[in-house]
Order: structure tokens, then C-alpha cells, then sequence
């Protein structure tokens, strides 16, 4: 049994360890309020993209000719893989659910027998990823730097990605993320963002739009943009989600530590009470033999 | 019967404008400035770097945008832009900033035409401001 000295030791480094969580959950907490407003706040950009987008290549008049990155190459070969994760640990399943997410899919393209690209966003998930899929990441970028999302990285992120496409390195380009439902709720989602996943709802309206300039330019002009403002959502829905998960992981953390401390403090009196009780019956006993 | 419309403009981080009494907006469009009165046809265009004016009844506003896409639609214009600050709150130390950056933007030799053209757009209208 440890001695006296040992558990108090113990008990006092627990103690300093949930000190340390709940200050991070509290962190967590108010840096996930920013997070999530910003994340509201940016979706109406993104949906009103997404709309506009939608209504001009449901007009668009020969799909023969639609811009690549809306229709695709017309290949299969090459998948690029973006996975987005975060910087920092201590998060609970965030980053592990992202990476489940994307070896789940890697597996099913390698499978099928198709190349494989990976860029990581984020430090973690490079981390997790370079011992299995090490060789297949050509790229790893992290902004460690900046404190909030910014757009700025979005659309450095969104260029590169472009650039690859037109340079022909890949057919298909996924992106991995984390889309924040509730603190304790980030669903991994895994989102086709080249071609342009046309969903089914197609609804078409007779409203015939005028076009300055043309369809075709409007469109070969908006689709890089519309790239680099879904990473940018990618990027929202991301930090939102990391601090929810780890504003509920220390949550658990605190809670873990504090019934470490009640359990140890029993046995820390309980030992002590018994080596008062051992000293007694010495005392005793010795008082009794004289 | 009323003139209004609404008019809605969103950045990526934000919804920055919203108006519901809008008379008249004057946008940068990319073939020329372009004016919109209700009832104006569905249309989608790009802006060029310029000033949109907002003409309403509470009041008339100017905005300096980089770039931008607008749709206009059932009376509802929304501008989609990455850039945009309001000509009252930018004062000369920001206004000097982005001017410097669009002409170190303007200066470099191996850009396409298109984005020289955008570039030296974006000096001429903020030189314009003062």
C-alpha cells in the first residue's frame, strides 16, 4: 500500500491536473461562442453561393462544354483527399473522428484500384495520417499562426487545390471536416467539392436570369471562387467543432479528476487513521506489559 | 404602390448589409456602372472594384468593394463580395494600405491583362475616394 506521503502527492497532482481542464474547458467554452457565431454567420455566404451556382448551371446551355470544375475531367483515376483537422490536442474524438472518416474512404479508392492524394490541413491529422498514408500526402498545410479562421487561408488553400486541378494531378477532390451540430454532436462529413456534386434537388424554375457577361465566363469565374468559400465553411464548421468537443472532453476530464480526488482522499484518511489506530494499540499494548 | 427593395450584402464571415426601404443601387458591374430600380429583371453579374451606392429611404451609403457577384431576383439583390468597406469608415491610414497593395498589384509584369485591368481599377477608384 503507497504510504501516507505517496497519496498526498497523488492527491495534490490530480488536483492541479483538474485545475488545468476545467481552465481549458472554460476556454474552450468562450472561444466556442466566437467560433459558432462566426460559423452562423458564414453561412448565408455559402448557401447564397451555392444557389447562384445552382441556378446557372441548371441554365447553362451546352453541358458539353460546361468549365471542368464543373463537370469534372470525365475520369476517375486520381482522387485527391483534403482532410481538414486541428492544430492543437486535447480534444477528445475530434481529430480521430475526422481520420476515421477519410481511412474509411481511402481504403474503398484503393480498393477500387484508383490513385490516391492527400493534402492535410492542420497539424494533427498529418500527424495521424504520415504513418500509414505517408507516402500518398503531397501536401501539409497549417496555420498555427493565425488565431481565427480568416478567409485569407481559405482562399490560399482553395488556390492551391485549383492549381492542381489545372495542372491535371487528380479527377475528384474530396474534403474531410467536422460540421458542428451541437457542443456534444460534430457529425465527420465527407463533401465532393470538384466536380460539383449536383444534389438532386433540381428545382427547376421557369425564372430565366440575363447574364453580364456571359454564362460561361460568370461561371468559370465563380467556380474557383466557390472552392475556397467551401473550405472556408470546412474551416468555420472546424473550429466550432473543435472547441465543442473539447469544451465537453475537459467537461469529462474535470469530472474524471474530481472523483479521483474524493476516492483517493478516503484512502489518504483511511490509511491515516489506521496508522493512529496502530500507533495506539503499541502505546497500549506497551502500557499493559509493564 | 412602393419602390423599395431588399437588398442584401454578405461577406464570408459575415451578412454585412441588410435593407429593406432600398430605392436605387448603382453597382460596379464589370461591363460598365449598373443601376437597379425595383422590378429590374433577374440578372447575375460580377462587380469590378468600385463603389456601390445604396440609395434608400433611411438614408444614402457608399461602399468600396474589391470584388463581388450580385443576383438580383423576385426584388431581392444580393451581393456576394470578399472585400468590402464602407467609404465613411475608411480613413486614410486603411484607405492608404489597400491603395499601396493594388499598386504594388498593378506594377508586377508577369500578371495576366485581366487582373492588370482589375488592378489598375481598384488605384483609380481608391485614388478617387479623397
Amino acid at each position: 500500500m503507497a504510504s501516507l506521503d505517496d497519496l498526498k502527492k497523488r492527491i495534490a497532482s490530480v488536483k492541479s491536473t483538474q485545475k488545468i481542464t476545467k481552465a481549458m474547458k472554460m476556454v474552450a467554452a468562450a472561444k466556442l461562442r466566437r467560433a459558432q457565431e462566426s460559423a452562423e454567420r458564414g453561412r448565408p455566404y455559402s448557401k447564397k453561393m451555392n444557389n447562384i451556382i445552382l441556378n446557372l448551371s441548371n441554365g447553362i446551355s451546352d453541358k458539353e462544354n460546361a468549365p471542368k470544375l464543373l463537370s469534372g475531367t470525365g475520369e476517375n483515376k486520381v482522387h485527391l483527399c483534403v482532410v481538414m483537422t486541428s492544430d492543437r490536442g486535447l480534444c477528445g474524438g475530434f481529430n480521430s473522428n475526422i481520420i476515421k472518416k477519410a481511412k474509411s474512404y481511402f481504403s474503398k479508392t484503393l480498393n477500387e484500384g484508383k490513385q490516391l492524394k492527400i493534402i492535410t490541413v492542420g497539424s494533427k491529422g498529418n500527424d495521424q495520417l504520415k504513418r500509414v498514408y505517408g507516402d500518398k500526402i503531397i501536401e501539409n498545410i497549417s496555420f498555427k499562426e493565425s488565431k481565427n479562421a480568416n478567409y485569407f487561408d481559405a482562399d490560399k488553400v482553395g488556390r492551391i487545390i485549383i492549381e492542381k486541378f489545372e495542372a491535371g494531378e487528380f479527377d475528384i477532390c474530396t474534403i474531410f471536416y467536422n460540421q458542428f451540430k451541437n457542443v456534444i454532436t460534430q457529425i465527420p462529413q465527407a463533401q465532393q467539392i470538384i466536380p460539383l456534386n449536383n444534389e438532386a434537388d433540381h428545382n427547376n424554375s421557369d425564372e430565366s436570369y440575363e447574364f453580364e457577361p456571359d454564362e460561361d465566363e460568370i461561371l468559370s469565374n465563380l467556380l474557383p471562387k466557390n472552392i475556397s468559400t467551401q473550405i472556408f465553411k470546412a474551416m468555420l464548421e472546424n473550429s466550432a467543432s473543435e472547441q465543442g468537443s473539447r469544451m465537453s472532453a475537459m467537461d469529462n476530464a474535470t469530472r474524471n479528476a474530481g472523483e479521483m480526488v474524493d476516492k483517493l482522499t478516503i484512502e489518504y484518511n483511511r490509511s491515516r487513521q489506521a496508522a493512529i489506530t496502530k500507533e495506539l494499540i503499541e502505546i497500549i499494548s506497551g502500557a499493559e506489559s509493564l | 404602390m412602393s419602390e423599395e427593395f431588399k437588398i442584401e450584402i454578405v461577406n464570408p464571415e459575415k451578412s454585412f448589409l441588410v435593407k429593406e426601404d432600398v430605392l436605387e443601387v448603382v453597382v460596379p458591374a464589370f461591363e460598365g456602372e449598373m443601376g437597379i430600380l425595383k422590378d429590374h429583371i433577374s440578372i447575375i453579374s460580377f462587380l469590378k472594384p468600385g463603389i456601390i451606392k445604396v440609395f434608400s429611404k433611411s438614408g444614402d451609403e457608399n461602399y468600396y468593394v474589391e470584388d463581388g457577384i450580385i443576383e438580383f431576383k423576385n426584388n431581392n439583390l444580393s451581393i456576394l463580395t470578399s472585400a468590402i468597406f464602407s467609404v465613411t469608415d475608411l480613413d486614410k491610414s486603411k484607405q492608404g494600405d489597400l491603395l499601396k497593395k493594388a499598386e504594388a498589384e498593378a506594377s508586377k509584369s508577369e500578371i495576366s491583362d485581366q487582373a492588370k485591368y482589375l488592378a489598375d481599377q481598384k488605384v483609380e477608384v481608391l485614388r478617387s475616394i479623397n
